[in-house]
Parts: structure tokens; C-alpha cells; sequence
């Protein structure tokens, strides 16, 4: 079967076993809609966190991004990993002790303040909106390789069953829904990685794979990584293995406040914090932190085996290669528009080098070279190299790339799919529910009935549904710095002021408030002045993708600062955070909501 | 008389209850804050020294085909994170019973 067949078969069956898990898990309450009710088995919660966790981003350009940056690349693979550390640690427990149902609900409660609890608001709608819109565009290039469509029609079909799902089972069909999606994005992750990591290494377990040494063709007996840092420096490339030297290479500092960043704001996302509050305790909220980590911990160690072997084969099958006999792969994916060759040197043959292919965005004149490769608009540049490859195809032209059945291709069609949508979906929630529970119930309209809440989150998801899918049309970046961004926001807005609020007796309502503004509003600024406006990063060099750090620590500063200028929280407040610290008591805090 | 005289009897005891609950909930609080420390300068060591501070002059170490430096930063910070948490949950959990706590 070829496929495209075997694409529409396993991602219908994967996307029906999802519709009939929230169609059985629909909910009629509040509690069950932004919490599951406040009972999901510690061991579900962690597949469904990582599912929640594990985006486009994760399964589809991670393993690119770090295939094109060598050791770099372990920014992201620390960052999003280390940041369950510092939740299981330093939140989670405190927060499920707390127990209601967002975040925003904590801060204006811990820092008595409806103001506090607006700017809580405003941060948890904004870091949440920038990180859905990457998911949609994660969506929409699967769908457009795989079902052979627009990427923008790709997004619709997306928006259509994320919003099926997410406004008729609230967390709890969500949750469950999440699960599976869970088992779909590992085992579609793992299949090819197994697959070829047998292949190039003759180790079917990946992560040793990556340490093994070629079994075949004209470097067979090398160390892969010792290959790759070859390959890579004889192209004119930084070392594979090596930090911070070579063309191209991120500096030290950079790496470090890239790092930290995504590990604070992972420690911050309202999306993966509000899975803290569906567990039954606080015990249960510190063994899901580890079993989050346990399952994620299978992708992310996977990943960079991925990205080594994809690395290899892409540069071994593609560089010094007639386009006349490039493989089928790449000829297939130079319709989607990711892929592309400019033949500088007029010898019909790929070469591949350090350097951008050519200036600005690609686009295509619609007509064939002399080869038959698609000639593109774009001016080219004045260095050798003639190839252009996106990041965010690495992983989904992997199976293809070494050759491996059509169901697999399929497979890994699916598990892109399962990753975007269960990120979308929790995302949609904190969305939905920071309106219609934090604006509306809380302070609009107090006396609204469980009917009326219900109606409005549903509504909400629509409306966000909306805006997600427009930035998923007109995306503003690659997805996996788009969704950096969103990092930069959470680790500058929330973490500082929760970690405060249950460590630090005294931090007060003003201070809480001064340093999510003076935190979010530098690193906002920056952020639009460096990605928007063309203005270089002038933060020490600071990339802004890693300015989060620093708009973390003025979060911090402002809030002490601020704090130790102004009274002391009112006695009922600093007994509330007394009461957090202990864990006994946990059932009734959400009951008496 | 009998009210009175129990009320007279009850209030400093129930001070004295208070005040040893009070000091037996810092000592609570001052382990957790303990384990905390230590493990979050393991989650330092492993992240930043191991895998970003020193990683060059590590990857001179060879781990089979692995250079050690690159080692720890793509692969075995993370499967110190995910011991890290689960060593939390032991230690507090026992923590948690230590001090009758727990739910």
C-alpha cells in the first residue's frame, strides 16, 4: 500500500479513538471541565502531562534543531527536562495543596489583590496564545505532507477537531484523551528510531546507538559522533560534539540563559502547572511530577540519537550526489516547500555547506531547471553551499530518509498529529478557563451559575480556537522558537512570584505586581525590538530566546525591592501559605471552591 | 465554677499544644528546605557545571564513542532529573510520615 493510504488508515484510527475518548469522558461541571474533577490516577496524569508537555515543537523540530546545532542542541533537551525539577520541587506539591483551579486563582488569592490576579491573567492568556500558535503551524505541515493538502487547509482541519474535543470534555476528556495521544507520539517517536538506529549502528536501543559506531558503507568502524564531527568541520561546520567554537556556534552565556530560560518557563507554564491541581494529593502531585519526567525522559533521550542519525544520513545521501539521482525523499519534499537546491555552480550536482543557500524567505517561480529541480525566486548567496533543508522536516522525512516501510512514514504522520493536538487541547483549556472561570466568575459576575460558566469556557475555546488558527496561517517563526518565546514569557511572569509567594512569607501584593510587569515588560520589549524591529540583540549578546533569564531575575529583584518597601500580607494570608507548606488537608481545598 | 475552672485549666495547655505543633511544623519545614538544597545543587551540577561550564574539557574523557561532555548534556542530565524527582518523593514521603503529616 503506498503511503498515502496507510496515512489516511492509521491517522483516522488514531484521530477516532480520540473523538470516542472525549465523546465518553464529556462533562457536565466546572470541576470536571478545568480540573477532571480533581481524581486522575498519579500514573494517567504523567502520560497525560507529558502528552500535554510533548508539542510539535518536542516530536517534530526538536530533533531538527538539534541535528543542525550538534551539542547546542542540549539547551533544549536540558531545558525542557530540567524544568520538571525545579516544579516537582519548588511548586507543584504547594500548588495542589492549594488547590484550585488555575493559576491566575493562586496569585490574586496569595497576593490578595484583583489587580495581581488581572496581570496573572493577561500573562497566563498571552504566554499561552504565543505557544498554541506554533502547534497549529505544527499541524498544518504534517497535514500538508501527509495528506497531501494546503498547510493553511492542514490548520483548519486541525482547529475543526481540537475544538470538537476540547469543548466537549473539558480536563477531564482532555486528560484522558491526552493518554492516548501519549501512547500514539511515543510509539510513532520510537518505531523509526529504533529502526534505524539499528540500521546505521547495528544497536536497536537509540540511546546507545549514538554512542555506537557505523556498521556500513565508506565510514563503517567509526565512532558515529567522531564521523559526524569530521563530516561537519570538513563542510565547513562547527564540531558536532564541541561547545561553544566554530562557525555558527551559540557563546557560553548564551547556551546558559537559553537553558535556564526554557527550564524556568517549563516551571511556569500555566499548562503544564494547572496539571498539578487534577490529581487527588499532594503525594499524588509529587510521584505524577516523576512520572511526567519518566515518560518524557523516553522522547528527549531518543531525540538526540535522532538527530545524529538523520544528520548522517541527510549529509551521506544528499552532499556530492547528482540532483538527477537524489533520492526520492527529497524530490518528494520539495513540494511542501521546505526543501530546496540552487545549483550556483552549475555542475547538477548537491553541495552542501556552511552558510545560508540564499537570502529571504523561499518561494518558487513554478518553473523546472535544467535538472528538473524547481527553480526558486530568491537571490543566492556568495557562499558554496547550494542546499536549503527546514528544520521541521528532520523528523518526518527521517523514515523516508532511511528507507523504511510506508506504514512507518504513516505512523510518524499520527504521532506528529497526537503531539500538536494534545498541546493545542491543554492549551485551549488554560485559555478557556483564565476568561471564563479568572475574568468572568471571579470577578465579572460572581453569581453566574455552573451552566453559565460551562457555556462561556465552550465559547472561549471557540474564540481561541479562532486565534490560534490565524497565527497558525501567518506564523511568526520557526515552531520551535515560536514556541521559545512563549518560555521567555513564562519564566519572566509567574515562576519568580509563585516560588516567592510560598517560600518568602512576606513578598506583598505590590511587590508581586511590580515584578511581573518590570519582568514581562523587559522581556516583552526585547523580545519584539530583537524579533520584530531588526534591532541586534544588545543584552550582553543575549539571544531572545534566552532573555527570560534575565527578565526572571529583575522579576525577582523588583519583587523583593518592592515588597520590602511596603506592609507586611495581612496575618490570614501569611497563615494561608503556613497552610500549604503541609501536605495533610489537600482533599478539601478544591471542594470548598 | 466547673465551666470556668476547666476553661482557666484548658487555655494554657492548648498553648502549649499550639506552640509544640508550631515548633514541630518548623522542624518540618526546615528538612524540607534541606533536601531541597541538596538536590537542586545536584540538578546544578548536572545541568550547568557538567554539562555547559566544563563540557569541552570533559569531552577530552571518551565514554565508549561517546565524548563525556556531550554525554552529559544530550543524555545523563536527564536521567539525573528524572532520579532527582523520584528521590524527592521517597524523602519526603517518609518525611511526610515522620512528622504525621501525610494524607
Amino acid at each position: 500500500m503506498s503511503i498515502m493510504t496507510w496515512t489516511y488508515i492509521i491517522v483516522g484510527a488514531s484521530f477516532a479513538l480520540y473523538l470516542s475518548i472525549a465523546w465518553m469522558s464529556r462533562v457536565k461541571d466546572t470541576k470536571g471541565f478545568y480540573v477532571a474533577g480533581g481524581n486522575v490516577p498519579a500514573l494517567a496524569n504523567g502520560m497525560a502531562t507529558g502528552a500535554d508537555w510533548m508539542s510539535a515543537a518536542s516530536f517534530i523540530s526538536m530533533s531538527g534543531i538539534i541535528s543542525f546545532m550538534g551539542y547546542a542542541g542540549c539547551m533544549y533537551l536540558m531545558g525542557w527536562t530540567g524544568g520538571y525539577v525545579l516544579l516537582a520541587l519548588l511548586l507543584a506539591p504547594y500548588l495542589r495543596k492549594f488547590g484550585k483551579f488555575t493559576v491566575p486563582d493562586f496569585v490574586g488569592d496569595r497576593y490578595y489583590s484583583k489587580a495581581a490576579r488581572t496581570v496573572a491573567l493577561i500573562c497566563a492568556i498571552f504566554v499561552s496564545l504565543t505557544y498554541v500558535a506554533g502547534q497549529m503551524r505544527g499541524v498544518g505541515i504534517v497535514f500538508s505532507r501527509f495528506l497531501e493538502v494546503d498547510v493553511n487547509t492542514g490548520v483548519y482541519i486541525g482547529m475543526a477537531i481540537v475544538f470538537f474535543y476540547a469543548a466537549l470534555g473539558g480536563m477531564k476528556g482532555i486528560t484522558w484523551t491526552q493518554v492516548a495521544q501519549y501512547g500514539v507520539l511515543i510509539f510513532a517517536f520510537l518505531v523509526p528510531a529504533v529502526a534505524i538506529s539499528l540500521k546505521i549502528t547495528g544497536n536497536p536501543i537509540p540511546q546507545l546507538g549514538l554512542g555506537g559506531s557505523i556498521v556500513e558503507g565508506k565510514d563503517a568502524g567509526q565512532f558515529l559522533l567522531t564521523a559526524l564531527d569530521r563530516i561537519g568541520t570538513d563542510l565547513g561546520f562547527a564540531a558536532y560534539t564541541t561547545g561553544f567554537t566554530g562557525p555558527g556556534a551559540k557563546p557560553m552565556l548564551d547556551v546558559l540563559a537559553i537553558t535556564m530560560c526554557l527550564m524556568v518557563g517549563t516551571a511556569g507554564l500555566p499548562h503544564v502547572i494547572v496539571r498539578f491541581y487534577t490529581v487527588p494529593s499532594v503525594r499524588a502531585a509529587r510521584i505524577s511530577a516523576f512520572y511526567a519526567l519518566l515518560f518524557i525522559s523516553i522522547l528527549y533521550t531518543t531525540a538526540p540519537a535522532v538527530a545524529a542519525f538523520a544528520r548522517y544520513n541527510m549529509v551521506d545521501s544528499l552532499n556530492g550526489v547528482a540532483y538527477k539521482s537524489a533520492p526520492s525523499w527529497f524530490t518528494n519534499w520539495q513540494k511542501t516547500g521546505l526543501i530546496a537546491w540552487i545549483d550556483k555552480n552549475g555542475d547538477g550536482i548537491i553541495n552542501y555547506s556552511y552558510g545560508p543557500a540564499f537570502t529571504g524567505k523561499l518561494a518558487f517561480t513554478g518553473q523546472d531547471g535544467q535538472y528538473g529541480q524547481p527553480l526558486i525566486k530568491n537571490e543566492p548567496t556568495t557562499n558554496k553551499n547550494e542546499l536549503y533543508v527546514d528544520n521541521d522536516i528532520m523528523v518526518l522525512a527521517n523514515p523516508e530518509i532511511a528507507n523504511l516501510p510506508a506504514w512507518v512514514v504513516a505512523l510518524v504522520a499520527a504521532g506528529g498529529l497526537a503531539a500538536a493536538l494534545s498541546t493545542a487541547s491543554g492549551l485551549l483549556l488554560v485559555i478557556s478557563s483564565s476568561v471564563s472561570h479568572d475574568l468572568y466568575f471571579r470577578m465579572i459576575n460572581p453569581q453566574a451559575s455552573e451552566k453559565t460558566q460551562l457555556l462561556l469556557g465552550r465559547i472561549m475555546i471557540g474564540v481561541a480556537v479562532c486565534v490560534a488558527g490565524y497565527f497558525g496561517v501567518n506564523p511568526p517563526g520557526f515552531v520551535a522558537q515560536v514556541v521559545a518565546l512563549a518560555f521567555g514569557l513564562a519564566s519572566s511572569s509567574f515562576f519568580p512570584i509563585i516560588v516567592l509567594g510560598i517560600f518568602w512569607k512576606r513578598t506583598s501584593r505590590e511587590g508581586a505586581i511590580a515584578g511581573m510587569i518590570a519582568g514581562m515588560g523587559f522581556t516583552l520589549l526585547y523580545i519584539i525590538q530583537t524579533k520584530f524591529m531588526g534591532v541586534a540583540p544588545w543584552f550582553l549578546g543575549i539571544s531572545p530566546e534566552g532573555i527570560g533569564t534575565v527578565g526572571m531575575v529583575i522579576n525577582f529583584i523588583a519583587t523583593v525591592a518592592v515588597t520590602m518597601m511596603t506592609p507586611p500580607p495581612p496575618a490570614h494570608i501569611q497563615d494561608l501559605v503556613e497552610n500549604v507548606r503541609i501536605p495533610r488537608g489537600a482533599g478539601q481545598a478544591a471542594a470548598a471552591h | 465554677m466547673d465551666t470556668n475552672g476547666h476553661m482557666q485549666h484548658a487555655a494554657p495547655s492548648g498553648d502549649t499544644a499550639k506552640a509544640d505543633n508550631d515548633a514541630k511544623m518548623r522542624r518540618y519545614w526546615q528538612r524540607n528546605l534541606r533536601y531541597m538544597v541538596v538536590l537542586l545543587g545536584i540538578w546544578f551540577v548536572a545541568g550547568y557545571v557538567l554539562s555547559i561550564f566544563f563540557v569541552n574539557q570533559l569531552n577530552a574523557i571518551h565514554l565508549g564513542g561517546f565524548p563525556l561532555g556531550f554525554w552529559f548534556a544530550q543524555q545523563g542530565s536527564i536521567y539525573i532529573f528524572v532520579l532527582l524527582i523520584l528521590a524527592y518523593f521517597i524523602l519526603m514521603d517518609r518525611l511526610d510520615k515522620e512528622f504525621d503529616v501525610h494524607e
